[in-house]
């Protein structure tokens, strides 16, 4: 078995017995990136040297005795949405397309802190504003499953390079479904934490009260392990939460007997694809035989949530792109006027997706308009909280699919942005209501396309998620899978590209 | 009943400082128009009585004491502005020259 293929806890075990070494596990995964990063196009910008040099370090520090994190020397990859001093940070966009952060996001402070060297940054739907990764000013990313095949977005790029090694473990940031739908999409494990969880200091803002960064891994117990490190207040955010959680690992096993599981009835809808459906209900009845009390539950607002979400989110997106206006940072036009300037700098710095946000928001807060959009859909916010309230006094955990259908082709939904909106329908609820929500491998469709299963539950009870989650682990269908890539085989010139 | 962007898209892109070249308003217009139409389903609901929401999970006002703490040097700061001079960063001119400054 080649080094790529163990899960970040049996590599932390492979270090700590010193079988192997973070220099060694490093030059694997560049090798591998090198590889195959051509054809997936993952990264953005990859960092070597920089990997390396902490690989190096935490070998000396563990030759020397010294005291590790357990997640010490375990490479990493970063969506470049999260702010890392001294490396490009561009959030796949033209505007910051040279921007050199000064400053680490707080989640990149205990990466460093921790010894995780940082493989490179991954490629994501511009601004984050996306669910195909094909928004990415650079280049879009592919499926490793079918090259054909988009991975999702926005953290298209952290999903694809986890599913097929070129990271064991990565980074992401979730607004409105983008780390569970592209973790649906590439069959690997995608947890966005209870709002407030992990600091979104760092984290290049486009919907404040909705960003959450969040974790791309292969299975539960190394989302754990990773979610220990991350997770915690923040004084430089004023939105995290104020208390730390216990352990996230302890639990894992614990089973879930006696669990009340919520199928939601509208996220295994009649519109899905029926293989997904079927997935769902399988994987609840799996739940059931194993002493699960399992009903189908209905939650009527999740039929408003998409509305509500494409106002909320391009409102608070319109507001805080505002910075980007050629001043201080990022790409700068000349005009005749300062006006001139800001209107030319931003036409020519943002893409189209980023442009449609900014105007639907800027819309919906001015004069006239903002009764009837924005503050309504954050009525429509509080209604949606109070089912989510109600709801969890009944349940303990919520199941449905992760996404409606397996991945799309390339192309296929970009010329109609609604289409591509509707690819985040079972992601956008758990969002405005600010719970913790996990996609996990929930077995493959006739395709060979992986499908995936979302887990909800109350604020703060990611270990229950966790908990669940890695009771599907367990089991012969749900268990999690790598993809072949034959790709690797042919020359990059050939194989449809 | 649908929503005709076209006679709100020179307004709102003024007000967002984005220049939009013809085309791209056209095909714009249309597309917030389609997607407005989605979002408008929200007014269907009822509301009265229900406080929007401020912050989505209820956790008290962060507090600290008002104490000077050390930030990023300027030269750090002002290292990714296009346009700086000395310790700023250089815009055009931002009010219209006084009358008594014409022909200066």
């Amino acid at each position: 078995m080649e080094l790529f293929e163990y899960s970040a806890y049996e590599l932390s075990k492979m270090l700590q017995r010193k079988k192997t070494s973070s220099e060694e596990l490093v030059r694997s995964y560049l090798k591998r990136i090198e590889l195959i990063n051509p054809r997936v196009n993952a990264y953005i910008t990859a960092t070597p040297a920089l990997a390396l040099d902490t690989a190096q370090s935490v070998d000396n520090k563990r030759i020397r005795g010294e005291e590790l994190h357990p997640l010490a020397g375990i490479p990493v990859a970063v969506k470049d949405n999260i702010s890392t001093a001294g490396i490009k940070t561009t959030c796949a966009s033209r505007i910051l397309e040279h921007y050199i952060p000064p400053y680490d996001a707080t989640v990149v402070k205990a990466l460093n802190r921790a010894g995780m060297p940082v493989l490179g940054k991954t490629n994501l739907d511009e601004f984050a504003m996306g669910s195909s990764t094909e928004n990415s000013a650079f280049f879009p990313t592919r499926n490793p499953w079918d090259l054909e095949k988009v991975p999702g977005g926005s953290s298209g790029g952290s999903a694809a390079a986890v599913a097929s090694g070129m990271a064991p473990l990565a980074l992401g940031s979730d607004t409105g479904g983008s780390i569970r739908q592209p973790a649906a999409l590439c069959g690997v494990t995608g947890l966005r934490p209870t709002y407030g969880r992990v600091s979104r200091y760092g984290l290049v803002a486009f919907a404040s009260s909705l960003d959450q960064v969040g974790t791309l891994a292969l299975s539960a117990r190394d989302t754990a392990l990773l979610l220990n490190l991350v997770a915690g207040p923040d004084p430089h955010d004023s939105t995290s939460l104020p208390d730390r959680d216990r352990d996230y690992i302890d639990n894992l096993t614990a089973g879930v007997e006696n669990l009340r599981v919520g199928v939601i009835k509208q996220n295994v809808a009649d519109s899905f694809d029926r293989e997904v459906t079927a997935a769902v209900l399988k994987a609840a009845s799996l739940l059931e035989s194993n002493g699960a009390r399992v009903e189908k539950v209905s939650l009527p607002m999740i039929d408003y949530g998409l509305s509500a979400y494409y106002l909320i989110a391009p409102s608070e997106a319109s507001s805080n792109l505002g910075r980007y206006d050629g001043v201080r940072y990022g790409y700068f036009a000349p005009g005749k006027d300062i006006s001139e300037m800001f209107c030319r700098t931003r036409g020519e710095g943002f893409g189209p997706e980023v442009k449609r946000r900014i105007m639907i928001g800027t819309y919906a807060l001015s004069a006239g308009y903002y009764d009837a959009y924005y503050l309504q859909a954050m009525k429509v916010r509080t209604m949606i909280r109070r089912e989510y309230e109600e709801v969890f006094k009944r349940y303990d955990i919520l199941i449905g699919a992760a996404s409606p259908t397996p991945a799309f082709k390339l192309g296929e939904k970009t010329g109609d942005p609604l289409q591509m909106y509707l690819s985040d329908v079972c992601n956008i609820t758990d969002s405005l209501a600010g719970v913790p929500s996990l996609a996990i491998p929930g077995g493959f469709h006739s395709s060979g396309l992986p499908m995936g299963l979302q887990l909800t539950a109350a604020p703060q009870s990611e270990r229950l998620l966790l908990q669940v989650a890695c009771f599907f682990e367990q089991h012969p269908e749900t268990k999690p899978r790598r993809p072949e890539l034959d790709f690797i085989e042919s020359p990059p010139e050939e194989g449809g590209m | 009943m649908g929503i005709d962007f076209n006679r709100e898209v020179d307004r709102v892109a003024r007000l967002a400082r984005l220049s939009l070249d013809p085309d791209e308003k056209k095909h714009m217009a249309d597309q917030l128009s389609d997607i407005l139409e989605t979002a408008r389903r929200i007014q269907e609901l009822d509301t009265s009585g229900i406080e929007p929401t401020s912050h989505v999970i209820n956790i008290p006002v962060a507090m600290r004491e008002d104490e000077v703490k050390p930030s990023l040097p300027l030269s750090k700061v002002l290292q990714n502005a296009p346009r700086r001079e000395n310790d700023y960063v250089k815009v055009p001119r931002v009010t219209p020259p006084a009358s008594n400054e014409e022909g200066k």
